[in-house]
């Protein structure tokens, strides 16, 4: 037995066992990595839930949220999440093509929600409803702001992607990048979810 | 231009800090010039800078924990001599403004910059070789994580000459940390400092899980893995929990002091408690992340050198997941005084004495293995029975706190930092010391003096007994923490026997670069040239010391706990046969990515801290061009072909044969 230990030179040495299979190996440490960032949303959501009525005489949430607008904010996002799925069904298909024009597509869909996000913090930003005015309003920017931070990194990073996949196609490098981009941005719409139900239609109830 | 950066900013007015400066000026200046003549650069860049090897990162890492434990031991002394002079109205000879820099950078420095590296960098350097894989899972990230760690130091040293540092204590309670209180750059330096390296820390938290979980040799289950690595995953869990409550806390506290918002202000609707709750939900994980890895390195040095296999293997792994969990419902102790209510202190008082349930656990896993074993008494071993009797001590003064009514009696008070040094001292720092001198020789091929080792422990147990123990008893008197100076002149004598705990601890901490000196030199005597100078039981002895860059020709092959040991107690023993046949192995290449995108890391860390915004924005887009070039660079790995991994197993059978 001593011997044979150091000696593994059988067959399994030869089929890439000993590289571990690392595109795999990305795609769980990047599960990992969505656990960590969800800590930092769940400490936003439990700042927020501590404060949320804290408005030192400012504007409260009944008076500064508009749900149809938001609504329309949400369904963008959730068919952007949709539309990945089709992006990565197409990667399993190996065609590059539909999955250039599912990205393409989820990347416009995800720019409207930021584009409506931009428009409304500026609009109660103008109204005197921003961030510095009370410290429930520093919560709602800070946690749904954080979230449409993570938005804008998603586009850029399905912008990189269109460019890498049209570049270099569907190999052993994209394709575990996609898969965690498609983690993420599944996420990102289940953390949406949660900012819609707990800030936005608790809020404005 | 320079935001609120002017020639102002340097306290040429303080002759300590510019005298220090200078030191550190001549002291820079002197090794950039011995590297430049030696013409090392290339060197340094090639085999340490870029490296991704882990182990060289755990040294890298180790190395700059060793550095900055010089620097927060200054500190440390400055306030001992402050405290021993500074009574019955004398002000010592630190004004209050500098004396407040002085115990925030002292905790910032011993925690984030001294444990915090010791402890990532002995997993770095060992977990892999336990575990019999290669590499980390992410070897790129591994490298920039330990460079954002750097841009932190970076940072806190900075601070020292170019403005100030935070006045406020190491976790800079709001809202003193407020802009209101707190107008100067000293809390900035604290967030960005804390920020960048809190990054690095959750990446390297990240790649060792997925390390652990993923690379195990072939046989290696969970339950057949090394304490230590056992330890190790339960640190990185802690670490995947809790620092982005840390990264999130301060960055709340950034947008109060940059944007104006209103977390944890006065007015406005901020919560300062709410400040005081999630700094602890990180921090108090954080006192185990730093404390469980010092429980591994113990586990290992005890069965090693008793020659048992450690008692209770499965309970010790249990008792260490006990801990990880329930160190998530103990935070509020920390501020009972806050006013939660009785119940709520309850619970957490209950909880905290519950942790004392699996540490007890150990201790007496620990107590067994020595019991009838044959016990050599080397200095790691010297170093674990110190923890053994100190960290018990600490344990109970740690249980005596978690009692909600004795603790608003202590609260504050020198109690509390004499219960935390003893832990922290008598736990981390004598687990990273024992760690340290047991794992030396595979990191560098030669054992550490013993002799200089035992003289270094002698002097830090010592002088931690007489440098804390007048703490306890001050603070039933009424010592406070904190304190530039006081009143009651009956308090200076047991004040001045803790300066002259701190002095002799200040002798361990050169016989310590003694140690380093001496065994450098004598470094051809020290030879490992087995790899096993200890006789060991783990997979890190079977490789050669130090092991080649990709650890193992061929991967082992485990089937039981400390199979090495298990190999070597077979009949006819455990030969090192050198393999007929060699295969070329996968390797990742070294990457200037790293210290590239911290490089422009600091630059926009520093910007931040001095409203220097072109630089900000310079900065920002910097790591991300670099990281662009990461990202399309298709060049990241190669193969170490046969003949080179067969030339250096042929050199090292040679060795091996020569000894024999």
């Amino acid at each position: 037995m001593a011997t044979d230990t150091l000696k593994q030179h059988d067959a399994h040495a030869h089929d890439g066992h000993e590289h571990h299979d690392a595109g795999a190996m990305k795609v769980f440490g990047f599960w990992i990595y969505l656990m960590s960032d969800l800590v930092i949303f769940g400490t936003l959501f439990a700042t927020f839930g501590v404060l949320a009525t804290a408005t030192a005489g400012g504007p409260t949430s009944q008076e500064i949220f508009e749900l149809p607008f938001v609504l329309v904010e949400t369904f963008l996002l959730l068919i952007s999440s949709f539309t990945f799925g089709l992006a990565v069904l197409a990667q399993n298909a190996g065609d590059r093509g539909a999955v250039l024009k599912w990205l393409a597509v989820t990347f416009l869909l995800g720019f409207g929600f930021v584009s409506m996000e931009v428009y409304e913090f500026h609009h109660l930003i103008a109204e005197g409803a921003g961030p510095d005015r009370s410290a429930f309003l520093s919560a709602f920017f800070t946690l749904v702001g954080t979230h449409g931070l993570h938005v804008t990194f998603g586009l850029i990073w399905i912008a990189i992607m269109f460019f890498q996949i049209s570049k270099r196609g569907l190999d052993s490098v994209t394709k575990p990048r996609m898969l965690c981009l498609s983690l993420f941005w599944h996420f990102l719409d289940i953390v949406w979810i949660c900012v819609f139900s707990f800030v936005y239609l608790i809020g404005a109830m | 231009m320079f935001g609120k950066l002017s020639l102002d900013s340097i306290p040429y007015h303080e002759p300590i800090i510019m005298v220090t400066a200078a030191a550190i000026g001549i002291v820079g200046a002197l090794v950039f010039g011995l590297i430049t003549y030696y013409r090392k650069w290339g060197y340094l860049w090639t085999e340490w800078v870029t490296s991704i090897d882990h182990k060289k990162i755990g040294v890298m890492y180790f190395l700059v924990a060793l550095v900055m434990l010089v620097r927060g031991f200054a500190d440390a002394i400055m306030m001992r001599t402050q405290q021993a002079i500074a009574a019955g109205g004398a002000e010592g000879y630190l004004p209050p403004h500098h004396y407040d820099q002085i115990f925030t950078a002292h905790g910032v420095i011993m925690i984030f910059f001294v444990a915090m590296p010791m402890v990532i960098g002995l997993m770095n350097l060992v977990v892999p070789l336990q575990i019999g894989a290669r590499d980390v899972a992410f070897p790129f990230m591994n490298n920039l994580s330990f460079w954002l760690f750097a841009v932190g130091m970076i940072l806190v040293n900075m601070s020292l000459v170019i403005g100030e540092f935070a006045k406020t204590g190491w976790l800079a309670y709001a809202p003193l940390s407020e802009l209101q209180y707190s107008p100067d750059v000293g809390v900035d330096y604290w967030i960005w400092a804390l920020q960048l390296s809190g990054i690095g820390t959750t990446l390297t938290g990240i790649n060792f899980f997925v390390t652990i979980l993923k690379m195990r040799t072939k046989g290696m289950t969970l339950f057949r893995m090394p304490i230590f690595t056992w330890t190790a995953l339960c640190t990185n869990v802690l670490i995947i929990l809790s620092f982005p409550i840390l990264t999130a806390t301060i960055a709340l506290l950034t947008l109060d002091r940059y944007l104006g918002m209103h977390f944890f202000t006065n007015d406005m609707g901020g919560s300062q408690m709410m400040y005081v709750n999630l700094i602890w939900a990180w921090g108090h994980p954080e006192v185990y992340i730093l404390i469980l890895p010092a429980f591994g390195v113990f586990s290992e040095v005890i069965a090693t050198f008793t020659k048992k296999r450690l008692f209770g293997y499965k309970t010790m792994v249990w008792a260490t997941a006990a801990i990880t969990v329930l160190s998530f419902i103990v935070w509020l102790h920390h501020f009972f005084t806050m006013g939660a209510g009785a119940n709520v202190n309850a619970f957490f008082g209950i909880m905290t004495m519950i942790i004392a349930i699996p540490t007890g656990v150990k201790i007496f896993n620990w107590l067994f293995t020595m019991y009838r074993g044959r016990i050599q008494f080397t200095t790691p071993v010297l170093w674990t029975i110190g923890f053994i009797i100190t960290f018990t001590l600490g344990g109970m003064t740690g249980v005596m706190l978690a009692v909600p009514g004795a603790n608003f009696v202590l609260h504050n008070s020198l109690f509390v930092i004499a219960h935390f040094h003893n832990v922290i001292i008598g736990g981390v720092v004598f687990g990273m010391m024992a760690g340290f001198t047991y794992w030396f020789p595979k990191a560098f091929g030669f054992t550490l003096s013993e002799k200089w080792g035992k003289r270094s422990f002698w002097c830090w147990l010592v002088g931690f007994y007489m440098a804390f123990m007048p703490l306890y008893a001050l603070s039933f008197f009424g010592a406070m923490r904190r304190m530039q100076s006081y009143e009651q002149t009956e308090w200076q004598p047991l004040m001045i026997v803790a300066w002259v705990g701190a002095v002799i601890i200040a002798a361990g901490i050169a016989c310590m670069v003694i140690q380093l000196i001496v065994s450098i030199r004598d470094r051809e005597n020290n030879r490992d040239l087995t790899g096993d100078p200890w006789d060991g039981r783990t997979l890190e002895w079977s490789t050669s010391s130090p092991p080649p860059n990709y650890n193992f020709a061929y991967l082992p092959k485990v089937d039981s706990i400390d199979s090495y040991w298990e190999m070597k107690q077979q009949p006819g023993g455990f030969k090192r046969e050198l393999a007929t046949k060699f295969e070329d192995v996968h390797m990742p290449k070294n990457t200037a990515e790293g210290p590239i995108m911290s490089l422009f890391a600091l630059f926009f860390g520093f910007a931040l801290i001095w409203h220097i915004w072109w630089l900000v924005g310079l900065g920002a887009i910097g790591m991300f061009v670099t990281f662009m070039f990461r990202i399309f660079n298709n060049d990241t790995d190669y193969h170490v072909s046969a003949a080179e991994v067969e030339k250096t197993e042929r050199e090292y059978h040679k060795r091996l044969e020569m000894q024999a």
